[in-house]
């Protein structure tokens, strides 16, 4: 977001820019700093949680396949973000999207079981994008027609969709065979993206990558891009001059929301290998705000991505080695986020 | 057979329809200053774990929600410190509280999980208490929720007859003319803030002390975000906030009511109820609502910069 201003700050503060790295970085190490003292005061060993966090993110190839692991779906998640943002609708309905597209996928997974492998994966793969997609188009539909803010629809549209993921996997979906557990039968091979030798790290990497840079080619290379960038300026003079600016909202949300749509695919075909209600630690949410952090960067919503993907595995780490609850972490990311944020808005106005 | 239905149906929406009324009071002071709170449920969480830990501790509950209004107060105080003196985006700020929120009231209250309180008790009025039906159904509640609509009106009197009131509406509506008119839209908006913080842990407190006088995680389960969602659906108007709150929790307790009942139809469907009610209304208000909305809402007044 905020682009024009970004460039004009960069060549503004060209001078002082190291300084104001610095000064970044320096907030960064007061925040690990914070965060270890609130874990020391509520009596847990703050240096050995780092070293649990990080020793197990960065510190062996194991530990590193997990964090990429995670940022597969906070990746998609974020550019589900990032494509409407470029005309400045904001989707905050990530989480509900790739609760839908799971869904749609897992609907897919168990009733085509029979389909070989080549044929079965694509076609959940779409399942996926179009549940997410569908869900998105919805508020897009809404925000076109002047109805209902996108903002309010997307948070609003999120519960809905966890809602009926467990209201599938406790009631018609639920697997007779796993007794107390609220979750579909098991996924069958051929509907199960491979992973790499030994590691969790799926070929939704595959979608990770196409999607970066389809994201980044279409909207710095093509005239479409710069039609998008145009409305993006000035959504009325945009409608002025004959761009078609309904159905480009339609369309973004829709991209969009596949996009998130397809995170949820990949989470129950790779990670989960059913549908479950614990599906996402709130990718989506997580997502908005690395979409932001970054300003619909691509290699910024990369670096974001890596950066709270270590933070969202070290919650699970946490909870194993130090008997604290996972979303303890939370606390980390929300402080990272403060840093950005109070910096950020200073730079760049609010908006 | 119907009258203790329809009474078990009233009490339930009074009940559930209290900690969203508080809730969304709170949204309101923090949106009629312009100012869009998604971290709300953060606030709540910071509110019940406050409230519910004190109440624990001193067993004594009015001491609890004290607590639980200024651990909320304090925490959008610091929402505040980034949207308003830092000029951070508004959303995004929204969901880091929410984050953060989470978060830290799982770490602080994660030794609390079971303890057990007396919590806010039923109050009976004299000869009110006694009346047929409507003693049952409107005088036998807890403090907060005898406290919550004549709160109603008194915010109503406060936005609409003070001077305070009128320009936190101005600061809404049109920062920079309020700025030219001699007001302080910064102090303005974190008075609204820490105003709003208050109400919401307020709400928090009633979910821990009075409806389940337990404390867990994440125990607002989205109520922060329905009140959002509330705000809109009320138009930014107190007294309709009323209304807005009671068919809210009408509509979650009538899901209880149905399975209480046995009626075989899944809770998680009717746990939608309200999301798709304001998804609904609010598609149906479609453009009228606009007007009411303040109209710096969400922008970032930066003063004479």
């Amino acid at each position: 977001m905020a682009n024009t201003t970004k460039s004009k700050g960069i060549t503004q503060l060209k001078n002082p820019w190291l300084a104001g790295l610095a000064r970044f970085l320096g907030l960064f190490v007061l925040v690990f700093i914070f965060f270890a003292l609130l874990l020391w005061a509520f009596g847990k060993n703050p240096f050995k949680a780092y070293a649990d966090i990080f020793l197990n993110t960065l510190g062996s190839s194991y530990g590193f396949s997990e964090t990429l692991v995670k940022m597969i779906p906070l990746i998609l998640t974020a550019l589900a973000t990032a494509v409407p943002s470029r005309i400045w609708l904001i989707n905050v309905g990530g989480e509900g999207q790739l609760h839908i597209g799971a869904i749609f996928a897992t609907w897919g997974a168990l009733t085509f079981s029979s389909l070989p492998i080549l044929i079965l994966l694509p076609l959940i793969a779409a399942l996926g994008f179009l549940g997410g997609g569908l869900w998105a188009m919805v508020p897009g539909i809404l925000r076109a027609r002047g109805l209902v803010s996108e903002t309010i629809s997307t948070l609003l549209s999120n519960y809905v969709a966890i809602l009926l993921v467990s209201f599938l996997v406790f009631g018609p979906w639920k697997d007779p065979e796993s007794a107390n557990y609220p979750q579909t039968a098991e996924f069958v091979e051929a509907a199960t993206l491979p992973a790499f030798g030994g590691t969790r790290v799926h070929l939704g990497i595959l979608f990770v990558m196409a999607a970066l840079f389809i994201f980044h080619f279409i909207l710095s290379r093509t005239r479409w891009g710069l039609e998008l960038r145009a409305m993006g300026v000035n959504m009325e003079a945009a409608r002025r001059s004959g761009i078609p600016v309904t159905r480009y909202v339609v369309l973004l949300m829709f991209i969009g929301g596949g996009l998130a749509g397809l995170a949820g695919m990949c989470e129950v075909s790779a990670i989960q290998g059913r549908l479950r209600p614990s599906l996402s630690p709130g990718y989506g949410y997580m997502g908005f705000l690395i979409s932001w952090m970054a300003g619909g960067n691509p290699w910024g919503i990369v670096a974001a991505a890596f950066l709270l993907a270590i933070v969202t595995a070290g919650g699970d780490i946490l909870q194993m080695t130090q008997g604290v609850t996972g979303s303890v972490v939370n606390i980390l990311m929300a402080l990272i986020l403060f840093v950005v944020l109070a910096r950020r808005g200073r730079r760049a106005g609010g908006k | 057979m119907i009258e203790s239905i329809l009474g078990s149906l009233l009490i339930g929406s009074i009940h559930s329809g209290t900690p969203l009324l508080y809730a969304t009071l709170g949204e309101v002071f923090d949106e009629r200053a312009g100012i869009v709170n998604l971290g709300l449920e953060g606030v709540m969480l910071m509110g019940a774990v406050a409230g519910f830990i004190t109440t624990v501790q001193t067993g004594n509950a009015a001491l609890g929600i004290l607590a639980a209004a200024l651990a909320g107060g304090l925490f959008n105080l610091f929402f505040g410190f980034l949207v308003i003196t830092r000029k951070a985006n508004q959303l995004a700020s929204g969901l880091a509280m929410m984050f953060c929120g989470v978060g830290l009231s799982a770490l602080v209250g994660a030794r609390f999980i079971g303890s057990k309180i007396q919590g806010l008790n039923e109050i009976r009025l004299p000869f009110l208490s006694d009346l047929p039906f409507l003693g049952r159904v409107l005088f036998n509640h807890d403090l907060l929720v005898y406290m919550a609509l004549p709160l109603a009106f008194l915010v109503w009197w406060v936005f609409f007859f003070t001077r305070w009131g009128l320009s936190l509406r101005a600061v809404g509506e049109n920062p920079t003319a309020a700025f030219a008119a001699g007001k302080n839209p910064q102090v303005l908006q974190y008075q609204a803030l820490f105003i709003a913080g208050l109400l919401a842990g307020i709400a928090g407190a009633h979910l821990s002390l009075a409806l389940a006088k337990t404390w867990s995680e994440w125990m607002t389960a989205g109520r922060g975000f329905i009140a959002v969602a509330l705000v809109i659906f009320s138009k930014w108007h107190p007294l309709w906030a009323v209304v807005g709150a009671l068919l809210f929790g009408g509509a979650i307790a009538l899901q209880l009511q149905l399975q209480a009942l046995g009626v075989p139809i899944s809770s998680f469907l009717l746990d939608m109820l309200p999301y798709l009610l304001s998804l609904g209304v609010l598609a149906i208000w479609g453009r009228s609502r606009r007007h009411a909305a303040p109209a710096s809402l969400g922008q970032v007044f930066r003063g004479t910069e």
